[in-house]
């Protein structure tokens, strides 16, 4: 069990922590974001970004994260675009995760009753009014429980950067078992690195909630 | 249309001509954003003959082709076994006995935190060191299992405590209640989100490219790099022939699952909770 404190293993543990939570940071906001400006196309009242936006989400949705990868990591550099490991890791990540966030957003707005909207209109708010006093509050209540299911699968989807040269937790476990420990010290250190990251990410978005939460 | 829109009130005249200009915009910038695409592919010759020319020989039809199978193998084995494990861990955190719940419920907790690609790794090098499939398929029942008995825990829980309480007023044991009274109906309105995950365990099938499962997409890579033309290695190619085979299934299974809940609510008298 004691791998971690090994040789030195202990930097390459907290480096390879760090990385992760990077990694995952990162995307999270770039796929924040993409989704929101995806969401905005796809209620918008113009058919051509709506059409855009439904092809877009329904690329990345149904392509594996892995397949993405593959086109990212070996694609892009076909086409002359280079960067390293790291960036490429990180557009994968936020373009899979974004087309999730879209469609979280957007099943939040449509949640909104109608009338709440019309309320607002025959009260002669304005657009600009009615989307931030009314609409987008109510969504953000009801998103915030899809997001954060959206955003503790984000750190584990990280885990394939692992597998495409990024040293991170998993290219750890891979290493370190390349030097011959046994497998399920590893696992069980490696495993209670992501449990921490999803507990906090968890409890982030409970203390969102709570602020967030009004008597209904 | 716009006129059912939460966010917009129905278009007056100017509204509609302020639309149409946005939309010329919005066509003719994603019109320009296409054709960057297809440039920037022309200008690195992912477009000649000879980066396609691999896909002409049967072999690697074969090749594709028999990727595709290992693929659906193991995507049904891992969506046969991930039910079962789903029922039996859901059985377990409805429990009436504290100790089995609490089991069930540590289960279902530890394996939907874990990333997929860690215990699938994990099972590779220790258990299943020769067979890359039974270690793909552990690691996705394990995990889709668990997220399974979530669903179908919560659908259960949706059911409208009446009907629970009825078939216990009328003599009905523990177990025949649960199997002909609530799990029919948690079933019938949670299969939509159980289908979902079906979908989920469809693409993460692709993990078992890491661990050498020769599935279609280490097909695609052994195929891209096996192949030099003088424009380099074809993945562009391998990616714009893999990518659609995978969102093709997908949107199949998505398209059972919205079938599936519009029959549902054909129904009259239908309870529709909303899917997890």
């Amino acid at each position: 069990m004691g791998v971690v404190f090994d040789h030195g293993n202990f930097t390459l543990f907290r480096d390879a922590f760090l990385r992760t939570v990077e990694l995952s940071a990162v995307s999270a906001v770039l796929a924040l974001l993409l989704g929101t400006l995806l969401a905005a196309f796809r209620v918008s009242p113009v058919p051509a970004l709506r059409v855009f936006g439904t092809v877009w989400v329904n690329i990345f949705r149904n392509t594996p994260l892995t397949l993405l990868f593959i086109a990212v990591n070996f694609g892009l550099p076909q086409l002359d675009v280079h960067f390293s490991p790291f960036v490429f890791a990180i557009f994968a990540l936020s373009a899979y995760t974004g087309s999730f966030v879209c469609e979280v957003l957007r099943a939040g707005i449509n949640t909104v009753p109608l009338g709440q909207a019309e309320a607002a209109r025959s009260l002669g708010m304005t657009f600009g009014q009615s989307l931030t006093q009314v609409v987008l509050p109510q969504a953000a209540r009801t998103v915030l429980s899809p997001l954060s299911s959206v955003f503790i699968a984000l750190p584990r989807n990280s885990a394939i950067a692992g597998a495409f040269s990024v040293p991170e937790l998993y290219s750890l476990q891979q290493t370190l078992s390349e030097r011959g420990y046994a497998i399920f010290a590893i696992f069980f250190w490696v495993a209670l690195a992501y449990l921490a990251i999803s507990a906090t990410v968890g409890l982030l978005f409970r203390v969102l909630e709570n602020r967030l939460a009004v008597a209904r | 249309m716009s006129s059912s829109s939460v966010l917009y009130d129905a278009p007056g005249p100017r509204a509609k001509a302020r639309y149409r200009a946005f939309g010329v915009l919005s066509v003719l910038g994603i019109a320009g954003l296409l054709w960057y695409a297809y440039d920037s592919l022309a200008a690195t010759h992912q477009f000649s003959a000879a980066m396609w020319d691999p896909f002409q020989y049967t072999a690697i039809q074969q090749l594709i082709l028999n990727g595709l199978l290992d693929t659906l193998k193991a995507f049904g084995l891992a969506a046969a076994f991930s039910l079962v494990l789903g029922s039996l861990l859901a059985a377990g955190r409805l429990s009436d006995h504290r100790p089995v719940r609490a089991v069930a419920t540590a289960v279902v907790q530890f394996f939907r935190a874990m990333p997929l690609l860690i215990m699938i790794f994990a099972l590779y090098q220790s258990v299943f060191t020769t067979s890359p499939l039974w270690a793909l398929v552990t690691g996705l029942t394990l995990y889709n299992g668990a997220v399974q008995a979530e669903i179908i825990r919560s659908g259960v829980n949706a059911v409208p405590r009446g009907q629970g309480e009825a078939a216990y007023a009328l003599g009905m044991r523990k177990t025949q209640v649960m199997t002909t009274i609530l799990v029919p109906q948690a079933v019938r309105s949670m299969l939509p989100a159980i289908i979902g995950q079906l979908v989920v365990t469809l693409k993460d099938t692709s993990l078992g490219f890491v661990i050498t499962y020769g599935e279609l997409l280490y097909a695609g890579k052994l195929i891209a790099s096996n192949t030099a033309t003088p424009d380099g290695y074809p993945y562009v190619p391998v990616v714009l022939v893999i990518g659609p085979i995978y969102i093709g299934m997908c949107l199949l299974l998505t398209a059972l699952a919205k079938w599936i809940e519009a029959r549902g609510r054909r129904g009259a008298n239908r309870r529709t909770p909303a899917a997890a």
